[in-house]
Formats: C-alpha cells, sequence, structure tokens
C-alpha cells in the first residue's frame, strides 16, 4: 500500500516536471502519449536547445510511465512540424569541441527516441527539415499530411553543413544509396508524395479542411496506427521487388564506389570545389559503407564539427540570415493595397514581372504599343506556366486561372484603375520620361509609378513629373522568375508610403527586397560595371574571355563574368560607362576601354540579343568563342605585361567590387551590410559560399584587404586606391558584421 | 364555377388550419400567412377571384420588406413526377441507350397524369454525361415518345442538380407566363459512357477527313499507328478544378466534420431499410414499370436497395482514402441508371385540364462555394440562404427531402447546419440554421439506397417531397442536393391543397 502510494507521488512529482516544459506539451489519450511540439513564442518549431534539453526528461518520463504505451509526436503550430535546428544555437558554438558535443548529443537524443519500447509514431504536418526530418527518421513510424506546406529535406548542405543527429545514417538505412546521396548533397525539398514513393513515409494523411481540423484530423489517425502498432498489426512497407532488386544490386562493393566516384565527380564540376559540405558528406557515407554504423555515426559527428567551423559554412548562414531579412516587410503597410497593375513594355523583363505577379492573386495588364512585342511576351509566360503543369506543379484549371489575371494590350485602357505602373521599355532615358509624362495624365492620384531600369538614375527620369514622391525605381533581373532579387531605388523626394507600397508588391511577387538610395548604377548595377571596366583591361591585356569566365567560375561566381557582360548586353554596359567616366572620373575608366567599347558597338557586338559580342551564340544556344574578338584584340591590345596567375586576376576583378561595395555604403547608396550582401549574391552572382563582399571582407580582414588595395595601387594605378571607409575601419580594426 | 368555388372553400378551410398551426411555430410572418388571413375575412369565391389579382401587386411591393415563401410571378404548380425504376448501371437497361429511359418517363408521366401529347409547351432535361449521338437528349425523347413536332426541347447539365435546374427553368417560364405547361426531367446512363480515343489520335482523324489527296491520307495514316494513339481514354472522374475524386472530398470532408465510420454505415443502412420498407409500402408509386425489349419480366422496382448487417458493412476496405478512410463502397451513391420526368403548370392551366397539383413549387436557390474542402457542402449553403430569404426556420419545414451523395456528406451536413461555428465562419450567421430532425428526414430512403443517376435525381426528389406532403398530411418541404463543382440547390416546395 505505501509503495503504492509513492509511485503515486513519484508519478505526480514527475507530471510536475512535466507541466514546466514550455516548448514541449503532453497530452493523454487513453494509453497514448500526444507529445507536442511548440516553441514558445515562434512561428514555426525549431530544434533549439532549449527544445533539445526538454526532449531528454520528457522521454525518460514516458518510458517509465507504465500507463504509456505508445506515443505520438505532433506539432501544435500549422505549416510546421520542425523546420530544422535552431542555427542561433549553431552560431553560438564557440570552438569545434563544442559543436562536436552538440552533434553527439543530437545523436544520442536521436537514438533514445529510436531506441524506445514503446511505439513512437510521428504525425507530420508542415515543413519537417533538417533536424526536424532526423526526428521523424528516428521514430518508428511517419504519417504525413499531404498538403502544399509539408515538406520533407535536409537542407543542412546549403548551410555548409551536414545532417549532425544521425540524418546521415539514417536516410542511408532507409534509402536506396542513390536517393540518400540525392538529398544529402542537393539539400533539395521534396514533397510528402515523392517522399511516399521513396519510403521515407508509412502513410499519406489528406487534409480535411482548416489548419486546426487537420492537425486533429492527423493525430487522430496517428493515435490509431500507435494502437495498430502496438497490437502489431502494423508492419513496415514490404520493399517492391524492384526496390529489392535495386538494393541488391547497390550493395555491390563495385557499383557502390561507381555510384560515389559518379556523384563526387558531378559535385566538383557543379561546384568547382568550392563547397567542403558535400564532399565531406560523401566522405562520412563512405566509411560509413566501409566501416559500419558505429564508425558513421562519429564520421558524421567529427565531420559536422569540422564543417562548422569552415568560413564556407559561416558566410552560407550569414546569407541565410540576410534572405530572412530581406524575405521580412521592413516597411509596414502600404496605404493602399496594390490589386490592379499595370506593366508599360512585354519584352522579357516586363512579361518576367507580369509572370511572377499573376499567380499572387493581382490583376496585371501588360501593355506594348507593338503587338508582335505583346504577343511574345504572352506566350513566354504562357510557356512557363505550361511547364509548370507539365512538371505537376499546379493543375491545368490553375493554369487557366491564373493566365486569366492577365490582360494584353497595346492601349492604356484601363489605366485609369491602376494602383500601381511599372515601366519596363527600353534603356533610354528619354523615352522613359516620355512614358512617364503620357501615364501621369492617365493615371489616378494614388497611382504609383515605378520604372524597371538598370542604369538610369531614377532623379532624372522623375525630372518632369508632377508629383515625384510617387516615383520610385524598381530593378527587376533577368529572367525575372528565377532572379530572386528585386533593388527598389528610391530618390530624395520618393515618399515613404511609395517605398511601403512597392516594397510590399515585391515581397508578394516573392521576391527579395533591397532598398537602396538613387546613384549612378544604384548598387548592382554600379559593382557590375566596375569589374567590367576591369574585365576589359583584363581582355586588352591579351586574356581571352573564356579565360575570364574560367578564372571568375574558379572564384564562385556561376555564370563566368564575361558571359555575364553578353547577357546583359554590350550596348548598355557601355552607355553606363560613358556616363560613369563622366561621374567617377578617368582616374577609374581608363580612356582606352572607351576606345575598345566604341569598337564593340561599331561591329554591333552587344551580345546574346545580337547574336555576337565576346561569344557567338547560334541559334541552338550554344556559344562559340567569337573570332572578331581576338582580332580586336589582337589591334587594340596593349603591352604584355608578365603573364597574371589566375589569383592574381581574380583579385584584380574582386578588389574593384570590393572597394566599390564599401564606397556605395559609405554613399550611403545601400543603408546596411546585410543588403550589400544579399544584392551581390543573389542579384550579381557573387559567390555565395564567400557570403558577398562585406562578409567576405570581414572574413579576410579588412587589414589584409587594405593592404592588397595598396600594393595593386602601385602596380596597377590609382584605380585601386581603398575607399576612405575601408582605410578609417583597417585603423580601428572594425569589421561590417557585429 | 360551383365546383371551383366549393374547391376554393376547401382550400381555404385547410390553409385556415394550417397557418395557424404555423403562427404557433414561429412569430415571423410570411406574406401567405397575411393573404391567408385575409381571404379568410373574405369567405365569397367572387371577393376572392379579385384578392387574387389584386395580390401580385400588393405582393410586389411589400417584397423588400417581408420577405415571402413566393418568388415573383405567378404561382407554379407541381401536377406530378414519374421515373423509371432506378438500375444499377450494367444490369437490367445495359442494352439501351439514354433516350429510351428519358422516352419511357415522359410516356409514363403522359399515362399518369392523362394529359394529352399536345399539351405541354416544352421541354427540358437534365443529363451528366451526355452520350454524343443524342446530345440535346430532350428533344430526342420527345420526338420518340411520339410527341408533337411542335414541342421545342433543351437539355441542361449542372452536375447532379441538373434536373433540378431542368425544374427550376421550367418554374420560370411558367411563373413568367412564357408558357402553361412544361415537361422537366432528367436521364443519366452510365452503363455506356463516351469512351474517346487520345487527343493526339483524334486530331489525326479530324485532319483525314480533310486531307485531299491519297498521298496525304497516306501520311496521316501511318502517324497514327502508335500504341499511344489506341489507349482509350474513360470520361473524367475527377474533378476538373482540383484533380480530386468526389469520393475523397467526401471522405475529408466526414472526417473534418468528425463524421466516424460507424455513424456513416448507419446512415447508410438506415437509407437502404428505408427504401425497403418504402417500397414495400407502395409509397415509391412514383415509379413507372418499364419492359425491356427481348426481357421476360417487367421491371418494377429499384434494384439498388440491399439491406445488409453493420458487421457486413465494416468489412469493407475504405474506397477512396487508403488506408484510414472512412467512406466505403456501403456509404456511397452507386453508379445508376434512371430518369425521372415531371409536368409543371400554373394554377389556371391545371384547373383549365381538370388536373389535381400535387405542389407549389416556392422559391429556389443555387449557390456555390469552395470547390475543394467544400464541394459537398451545397445544401448546407443553399438550406441557409432559402431559409433565411424566405423569412423560415427549420422549424417551419414538415418534409426534408435531401440528396444523399455519400452517408458522410448528408451527415456532415447535418452538422454544418447544426453548427455555431461554421454558421458564423461560413453562412455570414449569427447563429446555426439548426438541427433537422430525422424522422422527417429522407423517410423513404435516398440515393443511397433508390440510386443516383446524375441527371435524374433532382425531379425524383420534388416528386417524392410532394407524394411525402400528401401522404403524411403535411404543408412544406424542403429539397436540397450538392454537386460537383462546388455547387448546391435547395427548393421550398408547399403542398397544393
Amino acid at each position: 500500500m505505501s509503495e503504492l502510494l509513492c509511485i503515486c507521488l513519484i508519478v505526480s512529482q514527475y507530471e510536475n516536471d512535466l507541466a514546466d516544459l514550455k516548448n514541449l506539451k503532453i497530452r493523454r489519450q487513453g494509453t497514448i502519449a500526444v507529445v507536442e511540439f511548440n516553441q514558445e513564442n515562434a512561428k514555426v518549431n525549431t530544434l533549439s536547445q532549449a527544445m533539445m534539453n526538454e526532449f531528454v526528461p520528457l522521454f525518460t518520463h514516458l518510458k517509465n510511465d507504465e500507463s504509456v504505451r505508445g506515443i505520438v509526436v505532433i506539432s501544435a503550430k500549422p505549416g510546421s512540424f520542425i523546420a530544422g535546428a535552431d542555427i542561433n544555437m549553431l552560431e553560438s558554438a564557440k570552438s569545434r569541441d563544442e559543436l562536436y558535443e552538440m552533434s553527439r548529443h543530437g545523436q544520442e537524443v536521436m537514438d533514445q527516441i529510436e531506441q524506445s519500447s514503446k511505439p513512437i509514431v510521428a504525425a507530420i504536418g508542415g515543413s519537417c527539415l533538417g533536424g526536424g526530418f532526423e526526428v521523424a527518421l528516428a521514430c518508428h513510424y511517419r504519417i504525413a499530411l499531404n498538403d502544399k506546406r509539408t515538406t520533407f529535406g535536409l537542407p543542412e548542405v546549403k548551410l555548409g553543413l551536414l545532417p549532425g543527429a544521425g540524418g546521415t545514417q539514417r536516410l542511408l538505412r532507409e534509402l536506396l544509396l542513390s536517393d540518400a546521396l540525392d538529398l544529402l548533397l542537393t539539400g533539395r525539398e521534396i514533397k510528402p508524395k515523392q517522399a511516399k514513393a521513396l519510403g521515407l513515409i508509412d502513410v499519406l494523411v489528406e487534409p480535411v479542411g482548416t489548419d486546426e481540423d487537420n492537425i486533429e484530423h492527423l493525430c487522430a489517425i496517428a493515435i490509431e496506427k500507435v494502437n495498430q502498432k502496438i497490437s502489431k498489426e502494423l508492419r513496415h512497407r514490404q520493399p517492391s521487388l524492384m526496390e529489392n532488386i535495386k538494393s541488391k544490386i547497390i550493395s555491390n562493393r563495385h557499383v557502390r564506389n561507381y555510384i560515389l566516384s559518379q556523384a563526387q565527380a558531378k559535385v566538383i564540376a557543379q561546384t568547382q570545389g568550392l563547397y567542403p559540405a558535400p564532399l565531406r558528406i560523401l566522405d562520412v557515407i563512405k566509411q560509413t559503407l566501409e566501416h559500419g554504423i558505429t564508425v558513421g555515426f562519429s564520421a558524421e559527428a567529427e565531420a559536422f564539427a569540422d564543417l562548422g567551423m569552415t568560413n564556407e559554412s559561416k558566410a552560407l548562414i550569414s546569407l541565410f540570415h540576410g534572405r530572412t531579412e530581406c524575405k521580412k516587410n521592413k516597411y509596414g503597410k502600404a496605404q493602399r493595397e496594390v490589386k490592379t497593375f499595370a506593366i508599360v513594355g512585354a519584352d522579357t523583363i516586363g512579361s518576367g514581372i507580369a509572370n511572377v505577379s499573376i499567380d499572387k492573386d493581382l490583376q496585371v495588364i501588360l501593355h506594348d504599343s507593338l503587338s508582335d512585342s505583346l504577343s511574345h511576351g504572352r506566350s513566354q509566360i504562357q510557356t512557363n506556366y505550361q511547364n509548370s503543369v507539365k512538371r505537376n506543379r499546379i493543375t491545368q484549371a490553375d493554369y487557366s486561372r491564373i493566365l486569366s489575371n492577365l490582360k494584353c494590350q497595346t492601349t492604356f485602357d484601363g489605366f485609369d484603375h491602376c494602383d500601381f505602373i511599372i515601366e519596363a521599355v527600353f534603356e533610354d532615358a528619354r523615352l522613359k520620361q516620355k512614358i512617364l509624362d503620357q501615364l501621369e495624365r492617365l493615371i489616378p492620384e494614388h497611382c504609383i509609378y515605378a520604372s524597371n531600369t538598370s542604369t538610369i538614375s531614377i532623379h532624372e527620369i522623375a525630372e518632369q513629373s508632377r508629383r515625384p514622391e510617387k516615383v520610385i525605381g524598381m530593378h527587376y533581373f533577368s529572367p525575372v522568375e528565377k532572379v530572386e532579387l528585386l533593388e527598389i531605388v528610391r530618390t530624395k523626394q520618393t515618399s515613404d508610403d511609395t517605398i511601403c507600397s512597392a516594397v510590399n508588391l515585391g515581397l508578394k511577387q516573392g521576391k527579395l527586397v533591397i532598398v537602396v538610395n538613387d546613384g549612378p548604377g544604384f548598387y548592382t548595377t554600379r559593382l557590375m560595371i566596375f569589374a567590367c571596366v576591369e574585365i576589359l583591361s583584363l581582355l586588352k591585356e591579351g586574356l581571352t574571355p573564356k579565360d575570364i569566365d574560367q578564372v571568375t567560375r574558379k572564384f564562385g561566381f556561376h555564370v563566368g563574368l564575361a558571359s555575364l557582360l553578353d547577357e546583359f548586353g554590350i550596348d548598355i554596359i557601355a552607355g553606363c560607362i560613358y556616363r560613369f567616366r563622366k561621374i567617377f572620373g578617368e582616374l577609374l575608366i581608363d580612356s582606352s576601354i572607351i576606345q575598345l567599347l566604341q569598337i564593340f558597338v561599331k561591329h554591333k557586338l552587344f551580345g546574346r540579343k545580337s547574336g555576337q559580342g565576346l561569344y557567338i551564340y547560334s541559334k541552338d544556344n550554344k556559344k562559340e568563342n567569337n573570332p572578331k574578338i581576338r582580332e580586336i584584340l589582337k589591334i587594340i591590345s596593349t603591352e604584355k605585361k608578365e603573364r597574371s596567375t589566375m589569383e592574381h586576376i581574380q583579385w584584380r576583378i574582386a578588389l574593384r567590387l570590393l572597394n566599390e561595395a564599401a564606397r556605395c555604403l559609405e554613399e550611403n547608396i545601400i543603408t546596411s551590410p546585410t543588403d550589400g550582401d544579399i544584392g551581390a549574391v543573389f542579384g550579381l552572382g557573387f559567390p555565395p559560399m564567400k557570403g558577398g563582399p562585406f562578409h567576405f571582407m570581414d572574413t579576410f580582414g579588412i587589414f589584409n584587404i587594405v593592404d592588397l588595395m595598396h600594393n595593386y595601387q602601385l602596380k596597377y594605378g590609382d584605380r585601386f586606391a581603398p575607399t576612405q571607409l575601408l582605410i578609417n575601419m583597417s585603423q580601428e580594426n572594425k569589421t561590417f558584421y557585429p | 364555377m360551383a365546383f371551383r368555388c366549393s374547391f376554393q372553400k376547401g382550400l381555404i378551410h385547410l390553409r385556415q388550419s394550417n397557418t395557424s398551426s404555423i403562427r404557433l411555430a414561429t412569430t415571423k410572418t410570411t406574406t401567405l400567412a397575411s393573404s391567408s388571413a385575409q381571404k379568410q375575412s373574405q369567405p365569397s369565391g367572387q371577393q376572392q377571384q379579385q384578392q387574387r389579382t389584386s395580390s401580385p401587386t400588393s405582393g410586389t411591393s411589400s417584397s423588400n420588406k417581408t420577405k415571402s415563401l413566393k418568388g415573383l410571378g405567378r404561382d407554379v404548380v407541381f401536377i406530378d413526377g414519374v421515373r423509371t425504376p432506378f438500375l444499377t448501371s450494367f444490369t437490367s437497361y445495359k442494352d439501351l441507350m439514354g433516350y429510351h429511359l428519358a422516352r419511357h418517363a415522359l410516356l409514363g408521366l403522359v399515362k399518369r397524369t392523362k394529359i394529352d401529347k399536345s399539351t405541354p409547351e416544352y421541354c427540358v432535361m437534365g443529363t451528366v454525361i451526355q452520350e454524343v449521338k443524342t446530345s440535346n437528349v430532350a428533344r430526342e425523347a420527345l420526338l420518340s415518345a411520339g410527341f408533337p413536332e411542335s414541342i421545342p426541347g433543351h437539355t441542361v447539365t449542372m452536375a447532379c442538380i441538373s434536373s433540378n435546374v431542368a425544374l427550376a427553368s421550367a418554374a420560370n417560364n411558367i411563373a413568367t407566363g412564357q408558357n402553361e405547361a412544361v415537361i422537366a426531367g432528367g436521364v443519366e446512363y452510365m452503363s455506356d459512357v463516351p469512351i474517346r480515343y487520345p487527343r493526339s489520335m483524334r486530331k489525326l482523324m479530324l485532319s483525314l477527313n480533310r486531307a485531299k489527296s491519297t498521298p496525304q491520307r497516306l501520311g496521316l495514316i501511318t502517324k497514327m499507328l502508335s500504341v499511344k494513339n489506341f489507349t482509350p481514354e474513360a470520361p473524367a472522374i475527377a474533378e476538373f478544378s482540383t484533380g480530386e475524386i468526389m469520393g475523397q472530398s467526401a471522405d475529408r470532408l466526414a472526417a473534418a466534420f468528425n463524421v466516424t465510420r460507424r455513424e456513416q454505415d448507419e446512415y447508410a443502412q438506415r437509407s437502404h431499410k428505408l427504401a425497403q420498407e418504402a417500397a414495400e409500402k407502395g409509397h415509391l408509386d412514383d415509379i413507372v414499370p418499364m419492359h425491356i425489349p427481348g426481357a421476360e419480366d417487367v421491371v418494377s422496382r429499384d434494384n439498388g436497395v440491399r439491406v445488409s448487417t453493420l458487421e457486413q458493412m465494416s468489412k469493407l476496405k475504405p474506397a477512396f482514402i487508403k488506408p484510414h478512410g472512412t467512406v466505403t463502397a456501403a456509404s456511397s451513391s452507386f453508379i445508376t441508371d434512371g430518369a425521372s420526368a415531371s409536368l409543371v403548370t400554373s394554377v389556371e392551366k391545371a384547373k383549365e385540364l381538370g388536373l389535381k397539383p400535387k405542389a407549389y413549387l416556392r422559391r429556389y436557390i443555387f449557390t456555390s462555394q469552395d470547390p475543394k474542402d467544400q464541394l459537398l457542402l451545397g445544401p448546407t449553403y443553399a438550406t441557409a440562404k432559402l431559409l433565411e430569404q424566405a423569412g423560415l426556420t427549420l422549424n417551419d419545414i414538415d418534409v426534408f427531402e435531401f440528396h444523399e451523395a455519400f452517408a458522410g456528406q448528408i451527415l456532415a451536413n447535418l452538422k454544418a447546419l447544426n453548427s455555431d461555428y461554421f454558421a458564423q465562419k461560413y453562412l455570414n450567421r449569427s447563429s446555426k440554421v439548426g438541427e433537422i430532425p430525422l424522422d422527417k428526414f429522407n423517410v423513404w430512403g435516398g440515393s443511397l439506397s433508390l440510386g443516383h443517376p446524375f441527371g435524374a435525381t433532382g425531379v425524383r426528389l420534388v416528386t417524392t417531397a410532394a407524394n411525402r406532403l400528401i401522404k403524411e398530411n403535411k404543408r412544406l418541404a424542403l429539397v436540397a442536393a450538392c454537386a460537383a463543382g462546388g455547387q448546391g440547390h435547395a427548393m421550398l416546395v408547399e403542398r397544393y391543397q
């Protein structure tokens, strides 16, 4: 009797302990315990230190509680099971040892879940990524809500890491080697249906209505499954015959090694070997396959600790933060929500803007004065969405509904009802001014006028405007559907509400938004032009475009910079450079460069749009070396200095980029280093593993950068002179990021 | 004239007793109640005649303020409705065509109402899966049934409420005075559906038609020679806009409203039991027995009614969401062949023909909502809105006839109607519509047991509602149905006395 009392006391004490849990809630349904993830003060659940710390006492309690026979884990937050590890927790680790411990601890917790003698069913609704996916993998049975927000994936590789809580090992156990590698190395997210097909999910649950209903329904089915699991009615899915055959083949050592070496070759080809994480993941997998799972677990922890200390990982995490920052609306709500807007100019950019808007329930008028370019724009949009239908992203009915939000017209009908205008005509200041003038007579009082331009100052466009406070620049990047960045340009007169409205529209279109102040070339174009000038002088010194591409790709640019010039249009670049020369002076831009550009323009070597530029473009989108360029360069090339090393060339281009980025911050073109990094990485393709110009300078040391610049200044002239901000910072030993 | 007077006196007497009972139930005054109160104080037949002629003007002037059972226009009466026996597809009807069934329903209607075939001025029919040869099946059925060539007919479609649309258009034609007598019906024939060549093949075949020279034709024919081109394409059963099969949506709906498997099985069982009872008691006299050419016996009963035990039903596996869904073959309506027809006229025409109408067709409504998560909640939306427009509550309704697509769908609708939360969130009402008493609900079986020929069910519902009003000696019936595309329909049927 007294014993019983004692047990009761202990139990109630446990319950008391559990009542203190802040991130995990426990609920009883008969003999089943339902554990709810509900991180306090957060929109999504993450595997934070606080939550991890609550795992151990909770699961010990459930283990000891005789009345509990099975466990369901579920999230109380709709749309998020566990969205991954808490990145702040990773960053707070100061040393490799700490990271190693963290990984080991994670592995132990997962192990405890897996070793539980009571069946644990994971009921997954919402994003189940990284650490969350590892938790799910450790459970004995997984059911998932089949809705759009539920995704699975191990995105650690995108942060320069690997799943450190046994994820690599469990994924390898659950999946075929090739599928496991695919998920681990790309970090891509998969939908519930794909997860089910791969065998990661045992049962799909169809959503039934509202979020609350869905969670309740999911939980009810999970409880049913636990009960079946307890009564041993439920078995794991048996692999199909094909899967058995495949796994037999893959378990052969030679096949296995072949797959691994192929994966390695592919990783190196795609990343130039600049990212350590995928290579290390391959290494861990190799060790596991050769020496078994115990070695595998420690290899995983070692790799996690090593990777966590790399600059690449730190850079990628910094970008991740920046990205989150630029997805947030820092400017508040606009006075009027934009419902209908018009795009003037239906070339690639104009129709690209329409493309990213019509599926967001915005009514879009696409205008072009020429019916040819209008229909070209329309078919560009149609093709894009037809492709989505083909890839099963949307249904045919969705397609029709989305396209019905688009009106294509050659007149200005209906412009008097627009809330917003985006003008996206050819880069010509006069033309832009003319259209602004024409439209300002038509559009209603509240309507905001945005000009999509990459080079022309918004002040200049708004010169004659009757209401300059409603004029703003919105610099989209081609192809608009793929490039995430949107650079919003404010003038001195632009009102705050206009900025709000533009930012809101951009975010609605799914863009990463940076707001910059007006200036020559704003931020991104200015950086590119300065890199361009250096590339042109390198060409003049006898390098081929191919060399430039190779060297910049090795530096980490996804697209070689010479190719980028062709994409951008050399005529536009030439126009910019002429203008910049007037502003920034000859010191920065050599007169021989102007001469070179004039020859290019004379020969109509504009880049992809005219069929040839630095390369020749054939109709089937292949590019080849352009012999004309070689001839031109032969005539114009200056005396050859000593053949530069690759590093040398990289530094010449990079230093000018970095210097200019710093100068933009100095001149208050950009307002924060974060904006600068995001703009350079997502707009120009600055190497992500370097984290953007500012992060890179911080990592490399501003002092070292300034030192290098001084060296190059001596060698190549004053265009390499570091800007005052950098000199000051290096003297004060400051960094851009705290 | 003498007959008319006594007839109307009888009517007044009955209405008097009815109105007092309504007043007890609800304090809301409908113009119907007030007009009958007026009639009550003026018992003379002639005076009433005047009253009647003056009532439309007073009705229209007050229609904005007080709500009314009656819509605008003339009164529409439902003379009678008939149907073929509803048979599971691929049974006795399997060698016929859709228009055969429709023809039989039309002939049955003529026989039942004893009208001359030249009486109807128009015919509207509903259908869902069209036979391409008879795409306007209403006209083909009229012609094949020997109706005069001067009667036009058109065919409408609105998924499972197609013949409700047919009835509604017929009623409109009467109310606006365009016609005096209209046939409304519907037909569905699923034993044969158009199965097509794939689009690529159809394209080639069509261009073959237009090819001018032999080499051209040969070229096209050689292009046809691929397996892909000979893979047939059945009519889509999935909702076009969402890509979802209706059964799956029903299963999700049941889950959303916490309708258990057991509840569904019990409801399905109830439907079958009641249908069997009704058939045995002879309530289902809207059926017109049909002789199928070449067969020995006459088909005179619906063949889908099958009362099974709950144990048998509980053994079935879920039909749509596997493995944990709750909707099974037993709790879903099955694929059915059948046709129905009804005669709708103006009051004057009925009198002229000496027909005794069964009911007035009063207000009706069509609604639509989210085709994904609320695909089958049409009856809830339609009921709520129609009652509000007519100024009635569920208490005023004596007879409920709802289309049963799935047991889970019916139970979800009943729960939605009885939920304050749902009413506030989706119906824009301050409180729930209310609970429908099951003893007034589909007591002669429903689509789950009798069968559900998509295009013909609507007329069956109204006919049954009218017949029940007479048999149970009640006044007001509510018919409601759901349909693919997230649409709903409801109609008020008042007994004619």
